[in-house]
């Protein structure tokens, strides 16, 4: 189980590092002269000489990639560019928030998911589950901006329950964001709740068909009994595996979402960013989301390992 | 050498014959084949758009501003008073271009990729899936605005950026069926026989990755649209004035009280051209039985 852990463990880091080294070409050798980029058009002479001597830019790509490592290890993240202030806290502010709309987000959308994928898994092939079937199908065809004006015309304007845009205080505490949470977080629970439920169903269709579910059928166990005790427990572990995937559409769900309701996370900050061109900012933003979904993933696969007995006790 | 020759005379119908039966396959099940009408019609609309438009995308008729969906105007007029309708028309050849070409890009630079590395193994082939499993820690979405922030949004960009992002995805699929096709016999055999490296790329082992890339392609199509249309609505892809859906439906969003036509007329065309590929990929799994570890 350990040396499971230490080499998963090992391979993130890899995987950070190369990661790493890409985000530093996109964003400082792919758009040629980057002070240039980051002032714009009309800068002086003198300003894009001091960006550039900010930022190292006459330095070799080696040793520049490596003056940056170092920054965002130790904390120095530099400026950000169009907003003129320190990106770390404006960063960890905004991620913060993010985490508080990830959070409601998955607590709304996995129990749902399983749920629902549970169901059409038992009953394949009659009303229940082309029901499920065609309105996941749907829903993953609905990009979530649209979803997202659908809900805000529906729930905002149609019945006034929540507020159509999610402009919170930027420190508002979790309760008190709440009710700008719940439109945003459904939005992004949607698309969520489709393919979670798919991956779901199919896993429990699998594992009705398996020998073991009619050898206790046939001793005599009842129904609910194969079903809860056997097929739903090994039906639902590769669904942990699902959870840490559907981390990777929960980021970019929550870019498009946080847009649609102004939501002030990371998500609308990395499109400000990215209009701007502000590349300092994009560096920040891209590297702690790669953080975070490289660790999301190392966790899923730690609990797979975990309630997993082959991976548990096998070495 | 003669042998080599006249099988493949024979490969060649019973392949179209395979296709044909795929293709009623598809049309035998109510679901795909309203997804394959969906298709057909988008299609058609983006060849003759430009013929078929009764305004142009950025003609601004005179006096007629904010105008409620009518037969002059099926779609309504936008805030700007240009007609909905014409310009949903051509927007449907942008998404076509974009995203298809994008695809298409991925489709055939992943292909070759994923035949190479898969049928040389080895270093190269370790370097490269290496090199690939890191672009894929970065989620696509992220992938794709890190490039574009550091491109600058254009329409080019939006094209480079699906064609980099897509391409590590299909080349992996396109991978894993080689590796399991590249020890079989006729394989074992046709290389035993001395026959040149890209013959056995393309005339051995290419065929059976046929499958698998049509339903990769198609799944990669619908996300494209998707993409496409989501960075149009953020304002990083496809600049205005162009008709691209996505745009629109950000310029229709911020007018949304006067004009709600304006807005649901894109959102809907979105919907239905991404819910019609889904549903024919959705099918072509079932049909050309794509095996569980492929699919996604």
């Amino acid at each position: 189980m350990w040396r499971y852990f230490l080499r998963r463990l090992g391979f993130l880091l890899l995987t950070l590092v190369v990661t790493s080294i890409i985000i530093f070409l996109v964003t400082r050798w792919l758009p040629g002269d980057v002070a240039r980029v980051i002032l714009g058009r009309e800068a002086g002479e003198a300003a894009v000489a001091q960006v550039r001597e900010e930022l190292g830019l006459d330095d070799p790509l080696p040793v520049q990639y490596v003056d940056w490592v170092r920054g965002f290890v130790v904390g120095e993240w530099g400026l950000s560019y169009s907003t003129r202030t320190e990106i770390l806290p404006l960063v960890t502010q905004r991620l913060r928030n993010s985490l508080m709309l990830a959070v409601v987000t998955l607590v709304l959308a996995v129990p749902l998911a399983v749920g629902l994928g549970v169901l059409a898994g038992l009953n394949e092939d009659r009303w229940v589950d082309s029901l499920i079937s065609v309105a996941s199908l749907s829903v993953v065809g609905l990009p979530e901006f649209v979803t997202g004006l659908i809900l805000i015309q529906v729930f905002a304007f149609g019945f006034g329950l929540f507020p159509a845009t999610s402009l919170i205080s930027p420190d508002a505490g979790f309760f008190e964001a709440l009710p700008s949470l719940i439109l945003p977080a459904v939005t992004a629970m949607l698309v969520l709740l489709a393919y979670i439920a798919r991956l779901v169903r199919s896993g429990v269709i699998e594992e009705l068909k398996q020998p073991y579910v009619r050898t206790a059928a046939l001793k005599g166990l009842p129904y609910r009994t194969v079903v809860v005790r056997h097929v739903l427990r090994n039906a639902l572990l590769p669904a942990v595996t699902v959870l840490a995937i559907s981390i990777g559409w929960l980021v970019s769900g929550l870019i498009v979402v946080e847009n649609v309701f102004n939501y002030p996370g990371m998500g609308r900050l990395f499109i400000f960013a990215v209009d701007r061109r502000d590349l300092p900012l994009i560096q920040a933003l891209t590297m702690v989301t790669v953080l975070i979904f490289a660790f999301a993933n190392l966790l899923a696969d730690m609990a797979y390992a975990l309630l997993n007995p082959q991976i548990r006790l096998g070495e | 050498m003669g042998e080599v020759a006249s099988q493949q005379v024979d490969a060649q119908p019973a392949r179209t014959g395979r296709l044909l039966r795929v293709l009623k396959q598809l049309l035998r099940d109510p679901a795909s084949a309203l997804g394959s009408a969906i298709f057909v019609i988008f299609f058609i609309v983006a060849l003759i758009g430009p013929w078929i438009a009764p305004y142009g995308a950025n003609e601004q008729i005179p006096g007629s501003a904010r105008q409620a969906p009518s037969i002059e105007h099926p779609f309504g007029t936008d805030i700007l008073g240009r007609d909905v309708f014409s310009r949903v028309l051509l927007g449907a050849r942008d998404v076509l271009t974009l995203a298809g070409v994008g695809t298409l890009v991925a489709v055939i630079a992943g292909t070759i990729i994923g035949l190479v590395s898969g049928y040389q193994g080895g270093w190269l082939d370790e370097v490269i899936m290496r090199l690939f499993d890191s672009l894929l820690a970065l989620p696509a979405f992220l992938l794709a605005l890190l490039l574009l922030g550091s491109l600058g949004p254009s329409r080019n960009s939006v094209l480079l950026v699906i064609a980099v992002v897509y391409t590590p995805i299909v080349a992996r699929v396109i991978r894993s069926v080689v590796l399991g096709v590249k020890t079989r016999g006729y394989v074992e055999a046709a290389r035993v026989q001395g026959e040149t490296y890209p013959h056995m790329l393309f005339r051995e082992i290419f065929p059976s990755t046929l499958p698998a890339l049509a339903v990769e392609a198609a799944l990669r199509f619908s996300y494209a649209i998707f993409l496409v249309a989501s960075l149009g609505f953020l304002g990083v892809g496809v600049q205005p004035p162009s008709p691209d859906w996505g745009l629109m439906v950000q310029e229709g969003r911020a007018n949304v009280t006067q004009t709600p036509w304006a807005l649901i007329a894109p959102a809907a065309a979105i919907a239905i051209v991404v819910i019609g590929v889904n549903l024919v990929s959705d099918r072509l799994k079932s049909i050309l039985q794509i095996p569980a570890e492929l699919r996604r």
